[in-house]
Formats: C-alpha cells, structure tokens, sequence
C-alpha cells in the first residue's frame, strides 16, 4: 500500500473482492442475520445501515471470522474465507470495534506495531539472538507504524498509551491498527460514534483518503449525513434482514428506509440526529464484541 | 497506618513538633551507646556500655537519617540549593522514624524471647524505644511535603556511575551480611532494618532517581550487577553452608524466571510449573554417571542440558496445545494437575508396572557432580587465596544460566512477540481479530518457559546430587508463582529479588519453621493488599492493576517517553 493517494477514485465493478452470500446468524431462536447477499469490489466504499439491534455488528463479526454463521458462505476474492479471525486478516480484512478495543496499556505506536503481526516474520530465534532480520523488521515497523499515524493525524501522539489518548483520537488509532494489517478491505464499526462534528468530517476526509490508497471500505454508520456523502452503495438492514440495497440515492430516497427508522422507538428522524448511544453507555453489544 | 491530622495543627505544632522528633532522633542514637540487653546470647551481645553491636550501629542509621532529614531544613531551603526542594523533608523523617521503631520493637521482642522475658531489655533499648515513638509522634505532626522530585533533576553521568557502583557492592555486602546471621533474631532485626532503608531511600525519591539513572547507563547496570553476584563467592570464606544457600537461589530464582514468561509476560497462571523443573531434573538423572541410573546412554552435559530442556517443553507442549485454546481458569487447574501427575507418575515409574525409569519413591541417588570441558565441578580450588568450594562452582554454573535466560527473557519481551504478549494480555480477541497467532504465542511462551526450567533442572540434578520425586511437590509450585508475583511479575530485577527473599526466608528461619507457612501467607496478604504488582513493578502491569489510576498512567506514559524508547531496537535487549 503506497502513502501517495491516487487521483479521483475508480470502483472496479468488475472484480468482486467480497462477497457474502445467503449468509445467516442464530443465536438460540434469535435469528440475527438473516439471508444477506451483499457484493463489495475493490476501492469502493460500501455502506451498512439499519436501527439498533439489526444485526450490523453481528454481520461484521460473521464477516471476520468471530462468529461463524450458521448457514451461508462469504468469499473473499474468490477464495472461502478462513474461519479464524487472524486468517482473515492475512486474507486481506481488518475492522475496528463499535465499542473502541485498544490495547490500553499500550502506546500509539505499539498499537499499530500489534497490527503489522502478520505482515512480519521475526520468531524466537531471530528475537532471542536479535538477528539481522529482527533488527531489519523492528526498523521498519517502527517507521511504517509512525506513517500510519501520521496519516490518520496521531504523529504527535505516538508514545501516548492509548487510554490516555482523547476518543475521537482512538477511533483513529483503531483505525491506524486496522491498516497496518494491510488489508484489502477495511471494516468500520461506526467510525464516528461519539465524535463531534468536526471530527465526523475528519474521519470523512480519512475514509475518502483511505479509499484513496486502493482499499474497499465496508462502513456502518447511523449518520445519514455522513453514509450518504461517503458510500458508493449502501445496504439498509432491519431485523437482520436486507431491506433495500443499491446507490446512495435509491436507499436515501427509499419510503421503507425511513419508515424503518422512524419505526424503531424512541428514535428521531435519522437524518438529523445519528442514532448512536453515547461512548461508554453504549450496550447490546454480541458477547464477543462486547 | 494512617493518622489524620488536619493541616491546620500540622502547621500550628511545626515547630515543637519538629523539636520533639529531633529530641527523640537524639535518644535513639544517644541509646546505642548504652546496653539495650541483660544477657549477651541474645542477638549479637548487646550488652555493653559505649561499646554499639553491629546490628546497633545498623540500626543508629535510621535515627541519624530522620536527625538529618528534621535538622536541616532549619539552616533554610534556600540556602541548601536546588535539590533541597527535591526532596520530601518531613515525609521521608516520618518514614525514617516509623522504620527505627520497627527495628526497635522486633530487636526488643527479640532480646524478650531469647532470654525470657521484657525483664531482660535493658535501659538503652527503652531509650531507644521511648525515643522511636516520640519520633513518630512528632512527625506524624509535621505538615506533609509534596512528593519528592529528585528524579527530575540533571545529574551528570559519572554520579550516576558512581551511584550504582556504590549500590551494588552494598547489595554485596547485605547479601553477604545477611548469610552469616544465624540466628534468627538477628536476621530479622537486620532485615527489618533493611526494610526501612528501603523505604527511606523511597520516600526520599532515590528510587526514582535510581530509576532513571539505572535506564540511562543499562549496561553499566548490568555488568556491575554481574560482577557483584560472581564476586559473591569470595566474600565467603569457602564456607559451603552459605555458597550452599545461594546455589539453591540460584536455581530457585532461574526456575522463577522461566516462570515469569509464561506468567509475567503473558499472563497464563501455571500451577505445576515445577513438574517443568523436575522433567529436566529426572532426564539428567536418568542420563547421568550415577549407578542408580536406568537409561545406558550417558551423553556429555551439554547434551543433557539440551535433551532436559527438550523433554521439558515437550512435556509443556502436551499439556499447552489443549488447554491453551481455552480460558485461563481452566489451565490453572489443568497445570495444578498435571503438577500432581508429574509427581505421581515419577513416583510409579518404579518398574513394578512397566518400566523402571526413576525408581520410584528413593529416586535417583548418587549423581556424580557434574564434569563440563574436562572440569569437574565437586573439586574445591583456591582463588586469590579463597577457597572455592562444590557449590561455590555450582553458584557460578547457574549465575550462566541465569543471564542466559535474561537474555532470552529480556530479547523477547522487547521483539514482535513480545508485544504479542502484551495484546494478549491486554484482549486477548481484539489480538486476535488484529492478526495475532494468540494461540501459537501462548504455546511457545509455555513451551520455552519449560524448556528454560528443563535447563535449570539439569543442574539441579548434579547439584543435590539426587532426584526424588517428592522435591517436585504442590508447594514448590506455588512459592515459584509467589516469587514471580511478590517480586513484581514481568520484570526480571523483581523476580529475582522475589526469589531470593522465598528462598533465604525459609533457610533463616527455621526457627520458626512451624509457623514459616503462616508467615508467608501473611506476607503475600500483605502484599496483594498494599502493593499487588509486586516489589519492583513493571509499568504496563501496575497499570492493570490500578485501571482507574489517571495519575498513574500519566507518569507511566512519561517515564516511558523519557527513558524507556521501548521500541527503539538500539535501546532494549541485550547482545549476544
Ligand atoms: N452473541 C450473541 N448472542 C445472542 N444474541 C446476540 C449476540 N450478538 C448479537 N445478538 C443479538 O443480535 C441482534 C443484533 O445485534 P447487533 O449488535 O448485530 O446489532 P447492530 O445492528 O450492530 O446494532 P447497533 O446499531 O446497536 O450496534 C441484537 O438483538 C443482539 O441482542
Ligand atoms: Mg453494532
């Protein structure tokens, strides 16, 4: 993955790099994801919505091998998904968590040098007698980490311990963790939850710059505002089933879709206020997210 | 002990209260020059007038530090320069205070149950107490200082050099000191005043200092602390008792640190890890010179080793690779078994039912010492005129293989896996779901843990020269997990103070040996209750034990900001 963005942006819509078919969850009697399709291609931005309780964060979980759905297959370019988390992420997918997963007692940097894991190779024996090729590798990720923070604007924060970072600035660190994994598809677990507007349009310029570099993003959101400026396409998701599917405009201008959310209690029109519960109160979260 | 006083009457009383304190620093130093004990048996003769024991020339330090620590600050902060507002004047007089009564009750109580009796303290030690509490008294009505700040000062690198030169041949001396009390009222009195100094030099902020000096001149640190624990030997006199002991730590503490892997860095709780320890052991039993040995093939110790540290992590992987993938809970009570199983199994191995492999119950006796590149390690030699003796070379062996495993502990910490560790610590499913072979890292922190305590039982074979199975008990397990926890998990300085304080414990005090188990209960209470991440803490560990601290995790973030780079590749490890 090269730093420099290329100009404009080009969704191949003639390679598929995800795709998710028939793919369905059950806990118990509680079908969570039900029945969903959903094609993503490369250096496309994909956006998932749907009310509270949908199956979003279960779908992303089944999605990166936390969960194994109990009936459907997900392929990613072309080959059967690994059924481990950390195979995925050799695949080529990396997510974040809707309730922030740092390692807190970590640094900035630390974080993103975790991520760079599978993309490096130094064992025991390298570690132990500090080999030329543990020297080589610990070089370069330092300095490929401190680029990836830089680049999600945390250049300053490097040697903080992430707990002591500010939470816009967090989401941003997952982010960078995310990345280092060099993933071909980025999963993003409501990015901007509990950011402030100002920063809801920093974490846009960075999925666009993300987007930038060759990757498909697959993002869910409650922002309205923010999905349908961001997203190529987007896929409207209620009680775990696909509502609506297709470009931002047909599921914006969709009755259902509104419907959908107006529906749900206790919330306001989505467009003007995201439905996000506020950072650290948040629950309903699946036990493996939560 | 806290003792609320408000401010106010701090500030009211300062200056009686700061008169009273040096008048009871003055009674207890005056005290030393008197008898503090009717009979001379108890402690180390106490009985003469003008005429101070070594126990009470170490004790009149405490009183001369809190004098110092009380009087001159009345010649005025400024005047003394920068590093008087460094320190934590009236704090650290309290502590030094506190520390002398300590010393003065358990030397009291000592003297009271070696003769039989209160009636045999005599005037000094009376003096010595009443001037103690009145110390504490008055300080405890002195206003608080603000926490010391000697670490932020610049100090130029020879001092710091120099410091911990200094430091390190008293650590020599302390250690040498400590070994030839052996009586145990004396070693308690002397430990309790070690205690106190401790605590002094830690309220005063000379840790912090110390800290930060010890990060900048690492090497420095390192050698000096090598070249001290291999000039141990000669400050004994050939006496073999005491080189005896410090082998025995030796091994006890390298067991300790492969232990430290496994639980420090990666934080599985293994219960049975002496089964590791007595898998390398009974290999090189089996394998030795020894008549009683049941295997016909006899390799060179180097082999040995290396086949002990095999069947050791062998053994680790087999118990590992199914228990790992689940909870922690669980490998705890799998390992405690498997500790018990081990035993269990040395003990059938007896040939009645199957083969005969350890002979069961008696063991394996008579194994020769051991004989490395043509030298035998059972032949005593003199060096610069001092006898060295069987253990004495043992002691040496295992100072080896304990930097060895520094080394493999301290490179991997500081690597890719290491910071592996650390996120499986941290979640072990966010690690997970980042890429991380949680698995395969747990494995090999399991199995290079054992591997590690196979070559240490190697030695430990030669060294007691026979193997039974019930050396390899529950209990070992336990004190290995309770020296990796009281020293201060993760960290190897820690460990190895934990170590030898369990080991040397026990030996001094077996005066008390009914009551030994109930001591240490009592001081891993202590502990968990005071301090639970250990003597010397590791950073990230003691930010886990104290989630909610802000405060402590801002100064962590400096401190490793400031002197600890951890990922600069230049900085951390060490060389080969
Ligand atoms: N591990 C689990 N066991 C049982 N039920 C679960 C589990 N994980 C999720 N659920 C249930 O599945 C449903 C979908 O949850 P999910 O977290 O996927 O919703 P979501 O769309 O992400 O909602 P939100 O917008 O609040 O994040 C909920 O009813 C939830 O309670
Ligand atoms: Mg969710």
């Amino acid at each position: 993955m090269s730093q420099v963005a290329s100009a404009g942006h080009h969704v191949d819509t003639g390679t598929v790099l995800l795709e998710a078919s028939h793919v369905t969850m059950r806990f118990g009697g509680l079908t969570a994801v039900n029945d969903v399709s959903l094609v993503v291609h490369p250096g496309e931005i994909f956006g998932l919505i749907g009310p509270n309780g949908a199956g979003k964060t279960t779908f992303f979980n089944c999605l990166t091998g936390l969960y194994k759905p109990t009936s459907g297959e997900v392929r990613f370019a072309g080959e059967l998904l690994p059924p481990q988390p950390r195979l995925v992420v050799r695949a080529g997918m990396a997510r974040t968590f809707q309730n922030i997963r740092l390692f807190h007692n970590m640094t900035a940097l630390e974080n993103v040098m975790v991520g760079m894991y599978t993309r490096t190779k130094t064992n025991a024996i390298d570690a132990v007698f500090r080999l030329p090729r543990h020297r080589r590798e610990e070089v370069e990720s330092t300095e490929r980490a401190r680029e990836l923070l830089a680049f999600v604007g945390l250049t300053a924060s490097a040697d903080m311990l992430s707990r002591n970072l500010p939470y816009g600035d967090q989401r941003r660190l997952e982010i960078a963790r995310a990345l280092a994994t060099e993933p071909k598809l980025l999963l993003l677990d409501e990015p901007t939850a509990g950011m402030n507007p100002q920063e809801t349009r920093q974490a846009e310029d960075l999925i666009f710059r993300i987007r930038d570099l060759g990757l498909a993003v697959l993002v869910i959101e409650h922002d309205m505002r923010f999905i349908f400026n961001l997203c190529d396409r987007v896929c409207c998701l209620v009680r775990g089933e696909v509502l609506v599917q297709g470009s931002g405009d047909v599921v914006q201008n969709d009755p259902r879709v509104i419907e959908a959310y107006i529906g749900s209690p206790a919330e306001e029109l989505p467009s003007t206020k995201p439905a996000t519960p506020e950072p650290g109160t948040e629950d309903g979260e699946g036990p493996a997210d939560a | 002990m806290r003792v609320v006083i408000p401010d106010e009457t701090k500030v009211r009383f300062r200056y009686p209260a700061r008169a009273v304190g040096i008048a009871g620093a003055v009674a207890m130093i005056v005290s030393i020059l008197l008898p503090w004990s009717y009979g001379s048996d108890a402690l180390d003769d106490m009985t003469f007038y003008g005429a101070p024991s070594p126990l009470q020339l170490f004790f009149v330090i405490l009183p001369v530090l809190a004098l110092l620590l009380l009087a001159v600050p009345l010649v005025g902060k400024q005047r003394l320069g920068r590093w008087a507002k460094a320190l934590a004047w009236n704090t650290s007089a309290k502590t030094a205070s506190l520390a002398a009564l300590g010393v003065v009750v358990v030397a009291l109580a000592a003297i009271a149950i070696e003769l039989g009796g209160l009636i045999n303290v005599e005037p000094g030690g009376w003096v010595a107490l009443v001037g103690a509490v009145l110390a504490v008294a008055a300080t405890l009505f002195l206003p608080d200082s603000p926490e010391p700040t000697l670490d932020r000062l610049k100090s130029p690198r020879w001092l710091q050099i120099t410091v911990i030169a200094v430091l390190m041949a008293v650590l020599l001396f302390t250690a040498a000191y400590a070994l030839s009390l052996d009586d145990a009222g004396d070693f308690l009195v002397f430990a309790a005043f070690a205690v106190g100094i401790v605590l002094v030099l830690r309220q005063v902020g000379a840790f912090a200092w110390l800290g930060l000096a010890a990060a900048n001149n690492n090497r420095v640190l390192v050698l000096s602390a090598f070249v001290v624990a291999f000039a141990f030997p000669f400050t004994q006199n050939g006496s073999d008792a005491n080189m005896s002991i410090a082998s025995q730590v030796l091994i006890f503490a390298a067991t300790a640190l492969g232990l430290n892997i496994v639980v420090g860095l990666v934080g599985l709780l293994d219960l049975g890890y002496i089964a590791f320890l007595g898998a390398g052991a009974f290999t090189a039993a089996v394998l030795s010179e020894s008549a009683f040995a049941t295997i016909d093939f006899h390799p060179p110790f180097i082999v040995t080793v290396l086949i002990a540290g095999t069947v050791a992590s062998l053994l680790g992987l087999l118990i590992g690779a199914p228990t790992l993938r689940v909870s922690g809970d669980y490998l705890a009570i799998v390992t405690l078994a498997f500790g018990e199983i081990f035993r269990i199994t040395m003990n059938n191995l007896d040939g009645s039912d199957g083969p005969n492999l350890t002979n069961g119950s008696s063991g394996i006796p008579g194994i020769p010492d051991l004989n490395l590149f043509g030298f035998d390690f059972g032949d005593p030699h003199v060096i610069l005129g001092v006898d060295i003796g069987r253990f004495a070379n043992y002691y040496w062996l295992m100072l080896v293989v304990i930097a060895m495993i520094i080394v493999v502990f301290m490179n991997l910490n500081y690597s890719r896996i290491g910071r592996g560790w650390v996120a499986i610590r941290e979640d072990e499913l966010a690690a997970e779901a980042m890429g991380v072979n949680t698995f395969a890292l747990k494995l090999l922190a399991f199995a290079g843990g054992a591997f590690l305590a196979g070559v240490a039982g190697a030695v430990k074979a030669h060294h007691d020269v026979s193997v039974t199975p019930e050396q390899y008990v529950f209990l070992e397990s336990a004190f290995l997990l309770a020296a990796v926890v009281l020293g201060g998990m993760g960290t190897v300085t820690g460990v190895l103070i934990g170590a030898t304080i369990l080991k040397l414990l026990p030996e001094k005090l077996r005066f008390f040996s009914d009551y030994r188990l109930l001591l240490f209960g009592l001081l891993m209470v202590f502990m968990m209750r005071f301090r639970p991440e250990g003597i010397i803490a590791d950073e990230r560990r003691q930010l886990e034990f104290h989630a909610e601290d802000e405060e402590l995790a801002t100064d962590v973030e400096e401190d490793l900001i400031t002197h600890h780079a951890h990922f600069n590749p230049e900085r951390k490890g060490f060389e080969l």
